[in-house]
């Protein structure tokens, strides 16, 4: 059976040409970037060039970029690396409930070491409001982190105005850019942030690299101790083809990004209008302010799981929220910070697009997903009235 | 050790927060930059720079001239030698 890959969000697959990229490394370029002979010269040059292709896709300095193994790694490296490092400041930080648990859990353990967290909360629409944020700064607060966009809801938020506000206060803010990097213009210039993540694997890279943006003078304690690796600040033998591929797929995510923008947009939109016109289906985060190929829906009176299972039966592949709520069988923090009700939210369903999908696959799944809704109250006792309805959220494309 | 105020560098150098051995890289690599006469300010938080600054600064004819405290991290003072 064919399959229809919709979970973009979750990972993208190679491109061809990073693939080619990395292969030398894997093979005859095998060598240590901190040997001093060919084999690890040729490593440490492959692993600068790279640097240099991860910092023009962003518009930063080379030295800017610290590699790390996973966007997980570097949201933690920025919330407890600068914390710490400014904790004779004050010890208070402020992060928004869009977070990925990488940044949450992070702030979790920042807790329990002694510092106050406040959690920023979101709209109905999932933004955070500069102006809430103002209102929570103290005089202790030393870090702000605010996702650039939610891989869940797909909204994209005012990065720029918030860093505006912190600047005031001589507060340091971090952006989780992993789901925004290579898919939409991030421009360090523009953005104004201090610390910026991304993954190589959510612009065609490879798993196992990504990086964090360190504004240049900043200082902040390593998460990894160990070797000299990455100026001292992230040790550990780098993941040299990893690294490779990253730098390549920026390279290609930089060179297409408009046009990629352009193809996903109008497909996203085919999938929300026609979801528009299902009966009791609320699209979730923002309508115009998303991601270019995420489309986001609640579905009321079916728990998302089944229809992940469903879709999967006709070969459509998707997700029911973050992978890690989705394993967990847990509605949503995101969606619940938006003010969904525990019930419609578990019927929560995320359709991520990516290059590889076609016109034609977007018919077939605007086409096969109504059915499945259909299949699913036919046998669901909340839809024939049983149990305690709750009442649909204050999602945007409320009917 | 050697203490003292006042010094006034021709280049400063922020490594705190930098593992070891980066006070001795970053140590070479921004002498290699200064004329003789020229002083280099390190900020280091790492202890072991109180022996490996001046051991290093013998053994390449540079002259140590002392680490001034602050709260949280070191201040040493390097001026590059003629040789």
């Amino acid at each position: 059976m064919k399959k229809y890959y919709f979970d973009h969000v979750a990972t993208n697959p190679l491109h061809p040409a990073v693939l080619e990229s990395m292969m030398p490394y894997f093979k005859e370029e095998f060598g240590n970037p901190l040997s001093v002979y060919e084999y690890g010269m040729n490593a440490k040059n492959a692993i600068e060039s790279a640097r240099g292709q991860v910092a023009a896709l962003i518009h930063a300095k080379a030295a800017e970029i610290i590699f790390t193994s996973s966007g997980a790694e570097a949201n933690n490296f920025a919330l407890r690396g600068i914390a710490l490092a400014r904790q004779n400041e004050g010890k208070h930080v402020l992060v928004s409930r869009m977070e990925h648990h990488s940044v949450l859990n992070a702030a979790r353990f920042l807790e329990k070491s002694g510092f106050t967290v406040t959690y920023l909360p979101v709209d109905k629409n999932g933004f955070v409001d500069p102006d809430t944020v103002k209102k929570m700064i103290t005089k202790e607060t030393t870090l702000i982190s605010v996702i650039h966009a939610s891989s869940e809801v797909g909204t994209i938020e005012p990065i720029r105005e918030i860093v505006k506000i912190a600047k005031e206060y001589n507060i340091m803010v971090h952006t989780d850019a992993v789901a925004t990097t290579g898919n939409i213009p991030v421009d360090i210039m523009e953005l104004g942030v201090d610390l910026l993540s991304m993954a190589a694997h959510q612009f065609y890279g490879p798993k196992g690299a990504a990086a964090l943006y360190v504004k240049q003078g900043t200082r902040i304690v390593p998460l990894i101790y160990g070797g000299i690796q990455e100026s001292g600040r992230r040790a550990g033998t780098e993941n040299v083809p990893a690294i490779v591929g990253m730098g390549k797929a920026a390279e290609i995510a930089a060179a297409g990004l408009q046009s990629k923008m352009d193809y996903l947009m109008p497909l996203r939109d085919r999938i929300i209008d026609t979801m528009a016109n299902v009966d009791r289906v609320y699209l979730t985060g923002d309508r115009h302010k998303r991601l270019p190929g995420h489309a986001s829906f609640c579905v009321e009176y079916i728990e998302g799981e089944a229809m992940l299972l469903l879709l999967a039966a006709k070969g459509i592949l998707s997700a029911s929220g973050s992978a890690c709520s989705s394993k967990a069988l847990k509605a949503s923090p995101v969606l619940l910070s938006m003010g969904i009700p525990s019930g419609l939210a578990q019927g929560s369903i995320v359709f991520s697009l990516g290059m590889d999908n076609a016109p034609e696959d977007i018919e077939y799944l605007t086409a096969e997903f109504p059915a499945v809704i259909k299949r699913l109250r036919e046998i669901s006792p909340y839809a024939q009235g049983w149990g305690d309805k709750e009442e649909g959220g204050s999602c945007t494309a409320k009917k | 050790m050697k203490f003292v105020d006042n010094v006034k560098p021709d280049v400063t150098t922020d490594i705190v927060y930098m593992m070891c051995p980066m006070h001795l890289l970053k140590l070479e690599e921004q002498m290699k930059e200064l004329e003789p006469g020229q002083i280099l300010e390190i900020m280091t938080d790492y202890d072991g720079a109180f022996e490996d600054i001046p051991d290093w600064c013998k053994k390449t004819g540079n002259e140590f001239l002392g680490v001034q405290e602050s709260p949280d991290f070191y201040k040493f003072y390097i001026k590059k030698g003629t040789r």
